[in-house]
Order: structure tokens, then sequence, then C-alpha cells
């Protein structure tokens, strides 16, 4: 899968110039609010006419027909579910009004966990069971590519954490190319395959997210608070006292709880800022989590701090020091150091489905 | 109902009923697109067609009824091409009533519509295209459900409004027994003839009664529109 996105609008407050050619996969299209997320997606699903736009998927020009024929499924912040119809009635809209019968209902359903809430009305759902209806809405009408304009965003933390795996089994199992608006990084780190930083009506930096995540320069566009790498991990043990223990390309790590049988991959995101950085082993420590590294590269702010590029033998891990630390501890590219993380410092959220 | 109502009351009744609903109904597919136009439009002439829509509320219905005299009598350019090419005469004749009374209730039944088109997020258009839907689609699937009470509501106000119209019909079409005799006409006449009191007041008593319902009838159902576009 391809999709081409040739945009060029003017806005009264800014200008709208995108150029990007997508592969498969979920690509999250992160910025902050205003930057042009949104109208980026509107505009591959025909509801913002720019003006001039060139969107291909798969060799199908999309820009010329109206929204109804692009086949484009679009799961909106709001779940915008239609309030005369009853659950089973919104799901099968798209079939209805194409006068076909709803394919894949009983697979998509059970994949979004709504079974139970057929007859409902949309007000007596919760917000959680609204979002998962809106996208098994979305799903139904067989689209070629799905668009998700921030889906958590108005929801609270258990839901989301109630959602999150949905998405990533929809990425995982259904092969549908996402694209997927966002300006929360956690949740973009868990999610995307693709990350395109979007900033004032620009792209500001694209490539695969575990390159983009772990690279010093678009590190301080995602934000330096948020800032953090994402490791591949596999479920090695469920130890007897809570822990779980994983395989790392650098060796074992130790995290509260994490669902799933040995084996199981996960991706894990650290944040910079949790990570300690050290020149000998160290002893005596509260933190489970030594991993041997290499100082790949270092990157001097304008603030107080420094972002260190770590080699773990094939992955990267971001580690946020002072730069006075940096300088006691005389960092620089090829020094053999050890990491250090909390096992508590890694949060349920980052911890996701690989 | 004739050994309590004179027999002219009674064709002035249903004269009235027969004209109202006629109008009604015929101006309500063009109310609908108006109320449409005039919500969710955006063009040159938006405030002339609002302007204009709302002109029969307050114009003279004297006016009204005199503009409809020049436009449809059989001199009128309208209604010289009527009869010319169709032989259809509109003055002094019953659908002429009708069209008056449509013309009057017109704006509360466009104002009606439009408030419930108002009130129906374009969002859920928006999102119904996605899913496949193309507008005319959308707004049989979405909109119209959802403005289906409003619409009601409309009707019924536009229904009362021509039930009572008088000043138009009586300039445009005149005050002919059997013909163009509606209620309010009828009333008039009656209270024009010494001993006429009686007659007049049993349909003033209609009258009220009509109007009554029909409010009674619109309040409820504006209440569910409320209700229905919240989904409960």
């Amino acid at each position: 899968m391809t999709l081409e996105i040739g945009l060029s609008h003017a806005f009264p407050d800014f200008r709208l110039e995108v150029d990007l050619t997508l592969p498969g996969g979920l690509t999250c299209l992160f910025g902050r609010s205003g930057s042009g997320k949104t109208s980026i997606v509107n505009a591959v699903a025909g509801l913002l006419r720019p003006d001039q736009a060139r969107i291909v998927l798969d060799g199908v020009a999309l820009h010329d027909l109206p929204p109804h024929r692009r086949e484009v499924g679009y799961v909106f912040q709001d779940a915008r579910l239609f309030p005369h119809l009853t659950v089973e009635q919104n799901l099968t809209y798209a079939a209805r009004i194409r006068r076909q019968r709803p394919e894949g209902m009983a697979r998509i359903v059970d994949l979004l966990g709504i079974g139970g809430l057929s007859g409902r009305r949309p007000a007596t759902l919760s917000g959680g069971e609204k979002q998962r209806v809106a996208i098994g809405r979305a799903l139904l009408s067989r689209p070629k590519l799905l668009l998700m304009d921030e889906p958590l965003a108005a929801l609270d933390e258990a839901r989301k954490a109630e959602i999150l795996p949905y998405i990533e089994a929809l990425r995982d199992e259904t092969g549908l190319p996402i694209l997927y608006v966002s300006h929360f990084l956690p949740e973009v780190a868990r999610l995307a395959t693709s990350i395109a930083v979007i900033e004032a009506g620009r792209v500001a930096a694209f490539g695969p997210a575990a390159d983009l995540l772990s690279d010093l320069a678009t590190a301080p566009l995602l934000g330096l608070r948020d800032a953090g790498a994402v490791l591949t991990a596999w479920i090695a043990a469920q130890e007897e006292d809570g822990l779980t223990r994983l395989d790392t390309l650098a060796g074992p790590i130790w995290l509260p709880h994490v669902a799933g049988e040995a084996g199981r991959a996960v991706r894990i995101r650290i944040a910079a800022q949790d990570v300690i950085l050290s020149r000998t082993r160290p002893k005596g420590l509260s933190a489970l989590n030594i991993l041997p590294a290499t100082v790949e590269a270092l990157h001097e702010g304008q603030g107080p701090g420094v972002l260190v590029r770590l080699d773990l033998g094939g992955e990267f891990l971001l580690a946020r020091v002072t730069r006075r630390s940096a300088q006691a501890l005389d960092l620089q590219a090829g020094l053999a150091v050890h990491a250090v993380l909390k096992s508590v410092a890694v949060a349920q959220s980052d911890v996701g489905a690989r | 109902m004739s050994h309590w109502l004179t027999p002219e009351a009674a064709t002035a009744l249903a004269l009235s009923l027969k004209v109202s609903l006629v109008a009604v109904l015929v101006s309500l597919p063009l109310g609908v697109l108006v109320a449409y136009a005039l919500a969710r439009g955006r063009f040159p002439g938006h405030g002339l067609l609002n302007g204009l829509v709302h002109l029969p509320l307050i114009l003279p219905p004297v006016v009204t009824g005199y503009l409809l005299l020049l436009t449809f009598g059989r001199q009128g350019w309208v209604g010289a091409v009527l009869w010319d090419w169709f032989g259809v005469t509109l003055a002094f004749r019953w659908t002429g009533a009708a069209l008056a009374a449509g013309v009057m209730a017109f704006p509360l039944l466009v104002r009606a519509i439009r408030l419930a088109i108002e009130a129906v997020d374009p969002k859920l258009e928006e999102a119904a295209s996605t899913l496949g839907a193309s507008r005319l689609a959308v707004f049989a699937t979405v909109t119209l459900p959802l403005i289906l009470p409003g619409i009601i509501a409309g009707v019924v106000l536009a229904f009362a409004k021509a039930m009572g119209e008088f000043g138009a019909t009586i300039t445009f079409v005149a005050n002919i027994p059997g013909e163009t005799q509606t209620l309010p006409t009828a009333i008039y006449s009656f209270l024009q003839v010494p001993g006429g009191d009686g007659a007049a007041l049993q349909l003033v008593l209609i009258s009220v009664a009509v109007a009554m319902l029909a409010l009674a009838l619109s309040e409820w159902l504006a209440r569910r529109v409320a209700r229905r576009i919240a989904g409960r």
C-alpha cells in the first residue's frame, strides 16, 4: 500500500503545504493543536477541499471524488454516532446505504468487544463504548484506508487503556492502512509504525517510528519532556513477586506485571528522562534494570540538558541528563556505559503490542 | 354535524379544512427545500430569500392579497400564462384561497423546519458521507429523520395559520359561499347581517378549538425534537 498526499491550501492564518508518500501500517500525524493535522486527514476524506490536492491511494486518484465515493473510513474525535439509530443500525449504516449485506460483522464486533450493545442507543453508551462502535462502523464500510482523528483525546486514562489494545489489534490483524492523528507522544510511541511530525502546516520530519523516536535531531521536535525511544522486548517469565522478566537485545529487564505468555513480543516506551547513566556497573542500587550500552551520539540543546543516544546492540535508547553530568562522566561517542532504569518508571500504558 | 351547524357554516368549515390541508401539503416540499437552503446554504441572495420568505409575516395581509391578485389574477403576469396555456385560473377560486393561505403560512412552516435543521449537527452529515452516503442519501437517512418532529410542528402551525387566514384571502379570492368562503370570511359575513351573531359565535368557538389543538400538538412535538436529537 502507498498513499501519496500532496496538499497546498491557504488558511486565513497559516498555509498547509504537505508532500508525503506513506507506506502501509499505522502512520501517526503528530504535532501540536493547530498545526494542520486534522486538515490533512479531512483533505484525504474529502471533507476539506484544498486549493490544490493530489491524493492517490494505490494508484487510484481520490482527490477528484466526493467523500462518499472515496472508500475511506473516518473515526472522529467525537464518535459522531447517529443518535436516532441503535448501535446495530449505526454499524450496518454503510451496508444499508449501498444495499449490501454487512460483511465481516461478527469478526469486527468480536474484535472490538461490542457484541452486547447492539440494541442500545448511542446516548446510553459510555465514551469508550461510543468510540469502539464508531471504529466498528467505519470498518464495516469496508474502507481501503482508515483515518483516525485523535480518537482517544476525549477519553479519560481508563477508557484510553480500554481502547488502545483494540487499535493495536486493528493495526496488527487487519492489515488496513491507518492514518492516525495525535498530539500525545506516549500514544504515538505505542501505536505508530511510521511518524510524520507536522509543524505549522508542514512536514517537519517523517520516518519509521523506531528511528524517529530515537533520533537526536527529531526528539526536540517531539518535545523533550516526552522524548523517549521504543524498545522491543519478549516476555520471558512471570515471576512470583508480580514482576515480569522480559528479554531485550541488551539483556533482561524486569517490569511490573505485563500480561501475556512467554515469547510474546511487546514494545516498551522508555522516557529519556527516566534513564540514569553510570560509567561503572552500579552496586547496592534499588533499580533493577541495568543494561550495558554504548554512547552513540550526544545532542546539546539550549537548556541545561543533554540528550544521549545509546546503542543497545541494534536498538536505541535515549537518555536525558544534565550538561554537568555529561561533563563529569566525560560522555562521548563510543564510550561504554550502563543505562539504569527503574522498573516502576515504565507506566502500564507505555507497554503495548508489537 | 348539520343539525347543530347551519349549512353555510358546515360548508365554510369543510372548505377551510380542504383549503388549509392543500395549502400546507403543497407548500411542504418547497418549505423543506427553502428551510434547508436558508439553514445550510451559503449563496448570494441568501438574505434576499430570507426576507422574501418572511415578507407575508410583516406585510399587511391586504397588501399580500393584492400582490397575489396582481400576479395571479387573469391579467397578472403569472395568471395570464396559466389561463392562456392551461386554462387555469386561481382568482376567486378555492385553489386561489389555498394559494393565499399557503403564502401566508409559509414563513411559519419554513421557520419551524429551519430551526430543526439548524439543530442537526453537520458533523453527523459529514460522518454519513464518509460512510458512503451521497448528499441526497445523507439528507434522507440522517437529516430528515432528525428533523421530522420539526417538520410536523411546522405543518401543524402552518395549518392553524391557514385556517385563520382572512385578509389576503378576501382580497385575492373574495368571499363566495361554497367556493372561497372559509371560516374567518364566513364569521365576517355572519357579523354583517342582523341576527347572525349566533352562527358567528359557533364558528368562533370552532376556530378557537382548532387553534388550541394545533398549538398543543406543536408544543408536544417540539419537546420530542429535543429528545430525539439527544437520542433518548
